[in-house]
């Protein structure tokens, strides 16, 4: 075990798996010889050549286009888009073509390969264009896999099985996490399971649920509603799609109430999907509405996204509306 | 850091490109005879052959089917008319192992990697031996055996997809290249813009070859750009760059076979723009007679590509009266028996919608499929296709 951020375990993740497949190769805007503009991948290229890592042109389109040919053709490309904000001009071919490549040829081509990097998430100051949390417009993708790490430890077990599932998958690195998120990491190659979600708390009274960022949040709500003898069970869904209906609908049997919690906007969120298959799957057990804890229907604020953020008091709240109920 | 290398001037000079003419490279004369001067063609006879018969295959191929789109026995059909000699003397430039990147009108490299009539017709039909598995409308043909990546109707992604194939190529040293094969109007997309640069960039074993047929369905190619075409873009990359008479057989192979020396041995990208016609409508979907003229289109039948063809064949003594019309009645025979054949051929099984989304079906979407069976079990009628398929009494399927 070693102590090491976020980015550290990401950047380990990267180099074992390009140490252990030659065909693994990491590109993206500024990831060369800079290593990423947060350092993900630095040192990458030092060590496995610029054949391996480099620096692409500055077009999201292209980056993803490029990389679902290569996956095509049987490398292993890890693409990453500099920030989630700016992965829509490469919508079309993440949507209309990593995800159909298998479905429309018949199994006979597929980019299985590939695996998709980009942070996300607000709580830095980053205003509209560094701080979305994109996840839902890709979740309703049937082809893709999404997935988000809430701490390094999960963020290289969890980023190994992405690059190695066969399947397209976007990995979405909760970037406020970077540098904060600090904790023990295994040594070497592990993997974890990928559409598992992760009970990381059993509780009896209420189930909140949560990816990414979040978790920290939901950590901090829960901490003040168990001061106040609520027996909180929380889980971490960690794969978004395809996602853990079996855990989740277990929890919410045996607690009656689930609080869901997301940075990004309520409506459309990936929140109302899991509350809707939720309630069909529990609608007799539960003693309470699923409540929904998400950022305003608004583009991501700047000065006042303090104000904008679901955070542990907005959650805590919820998890009290819904035992009073 | 600026990489520019230019001179320095002391007042505004604007310049507009006009002294980048890009001239087109012909061999072939209509009447079969060659230009006066023109490099011989490196072209033996059973090439040529191989390249006649594809194009006539799928000349007879597209008539007929056309046909059977009219008659209602096929939903859709596009046709490849008048591009014949742009698609398959460029494929036939190539090594069979080379990967081809396709938009959707290219069947004639398909039919001369050797794709079958039998085929062609499953995709068209979607029947249950359609590798596509009746997924995508006709015309999406792919063969992983025959190194063509299945079609995908968003037009100019499978571009920058193609200097990432070629990239991986270039990797793993096996000395092949990608061909990616557009239209004049698809070269307006951002996604090609991408690839032309990144391939430049990264040095990548890519020909990009560009089908400039005049129209991008009722669009005519001065509306689509105002410059000289799509060829002089290849500067703005600082990419190699040839346009040829995409109707003259000789020209177009000779180009491509020149422009896959360059790309495999040196890893120079190559931009190919074949100047061409498309005959045919759009789709059978489309009515060019709302955008252009009978007399137009006159003009260029008088340049079809395979009659060009046909006549340095027989100026050769490689062909003859005979053994054209014997190649035209047993093509006709063989699509005519072909497609009831394939039209009889069941459809693919119900499992089919869920399978291929993922290399497993998730559990979510078996939920799905289990409610969706016991949904056509409980009204047969209106799924005449899949009910047999779920019948209480009938074990297995998905």
């Amino acid at each position: 075990m070693a102590k090491m951020n976020m980015l550290q375990a990401i950047n380990d993740a990267l180099d074992i798996a390009m140490a252990a497949n030659d065909r693994v190769l990491c590109f993206g805007e500024d990831v060369g010889v800079f290593g990423g503009v947060f350092r993900a991948t630095s040192h990458l290229q030092q060590k496995y050549g610029k054949d391996r890592c480099f620096n692409t042109p500055l077009v999201e389109q292209g980056i993803i286009g490029f990389a679902n040919g290569l996956a095509a053709q049987g490398a292993t490309p890890v693409a990453e888009i500099q920030f989630a904000d700016y992965i829509f001009p490469a919508f079309d071919q993440i949507v209309n073509e990593s995800a159909k490549y298998r479905y429309r040829s018949g199994n006979l081509f597929n980019v299985g390969g590939l695996t998709i990097r980009a942070p996300y998430g607000g709580g830095i100051a980053g205003g509209l264009y560094h701080s979305q949390s994109p996840e839902a417009y890709f979740a309703h993708t049937p082809g893709l896999k999404i997935v988000v790490p809430r701490n390094p430890h999960q963020a290289k077990g969890l980023l190994l099985a992405s690059i190695h599932d066969p399947n397209p998958t976007l990995f979405f690195e909760p970037k406020r996490l970077y540098r904060a998120s600090v904790g023990e990491v295994p040594e070497g190659e592990y993997e974890l399971p990928l559409s598992e979600a992760e009970i990381v708390k059993e509780g009896t009274d209420i189930t909140v649920l949560g990816w990414g960022a979040q978790m920290e949040v939901i950590e901090q709500a829960v901490e003040q509603a168990e001061k106040e003898g609520i027996s909180c069970e929380v889980i971490d869904l960690r794969t978004i799609l395809p996602w853990d209906v079996e855990t989740v609908a277990q929890s919410v049997l045996k607690t009656g109430r689930l609080v869901v919690t997301h940075e990004a906007p309520l409506t459309g969120g990936f929140a109302g999907e899991i509350a809707a298959t939720i309630q069909e799957r529990c609608f007799l057990y539960l003693e309470s509405p699923i409540a929904r804890v998400t950022g305003m229907d608004t583009p991501f604020p700047l000065v006042l996204e303090k104000e904008h953020l679901p955070n542990h008091l907005k959650v805590y709240e919820a998890i009290r509306e819904s035992v009073d109920f | 850091m600026t990489t520019t290398k230019s001179k320095v001037v002391y007042s505004p000079v604007f310049t507009d490109g006009a002294e980048f003419r890009i001239p087109t490279f012909k061999l072939l004369k209509q009447d079969g005879t060659l230009y006066k001067g023109g490099k011989k063609p490196d072209l033996d006879k059973d090439k040529a052959l191989r390249i006649y018969k594809a194009m006539v295959m799928t000349r007879v191929l597209d008539e007929r089917m056309l046909a059977a789109q009219r008659q209602g026995r096929l939903s859709f059909y596009m046709q490849c008319t008048g591009e014949e000699a742009a698609v398959i003397g460029s494929a036939a430039a190539l090594d069979d192992a080379d990967m081809i990147m396709a938009q959707y009108r290219e069947q004639g490299a398909l039919a001369y990697r050797g794709f079958t009539i039998d085929e062609f017709m499953n995709q068209l039909f979607g029947n249950e031996l359609d590798y596509g598995k009746g997924r995508q409308m006709p015309v999406h043909y792919g063969s992983s055996k025959l190194n063509y990546m299945t079609i995908s109707s968003p037009l100019a992604t499978q571009i920058p997809q193609a200097t990432g194939y070629a990239y991986g190529q270039k990797l793993a040293g096996d000395g092949h290249c990608t061909i990616t094969y557009f239209g004049e109007g698809a070269a307006s997309e951002g996604d090609f813009h991408a690839a032309l640069n990144m391939a430049a960039v990264h040095r990548v074993p890519v020909i990009f070859l560009c089908r400039n047929n005049g129209y991008a369905i009722s669009t005519p190619a001065t509306e689509q750009f105002a410059a000289d075409g799509v060829a002089p873009r290849a500067y703005g990359y600082k990419m190699d760059v040839i346009r040829v008479d995409g109707n003259d057989i000789l020209a177009v192979h000779e180009a491509t076979k020149a422009a896959r020396k360059l790309a495999v041995e040196e890893n120079r990208p190559v931009l190919v723009e074949t100047m061409t016609y498309r005959l045919a409508a759009h789709s059978s979907s489309d009515d060019p007679s709302g955008y252009r003229s009978k007399d137009e289109e006159a003009v260029w039948r008088e340049k079809d590509p395979i009659l060009r063809m046909q006549r340095w064949l027989m100026k050769h003594k490689w062909w003859s009266e005979d053994e054209e019309k014997q190649l035209q009645e047993s093509l006709r025979k063989e699509v005519l028996e072909t497609m009831k054949r394939a039209q009889k051929r069941p459809p693919p099984p119900l499992e089919s919608l869920v399978t291929d989304v993922y290399d497993e079906v998730p559990p979510s979407l078996n939920r799905q499929f289990e409610k969706l069976k016991a949904h056509i079990r409980k009204y047969p009628d209106a799924y005449p296709k899949s009910a047999g398929a779920v019948s209480e009494t009938k074990k297995g399927g998905a």
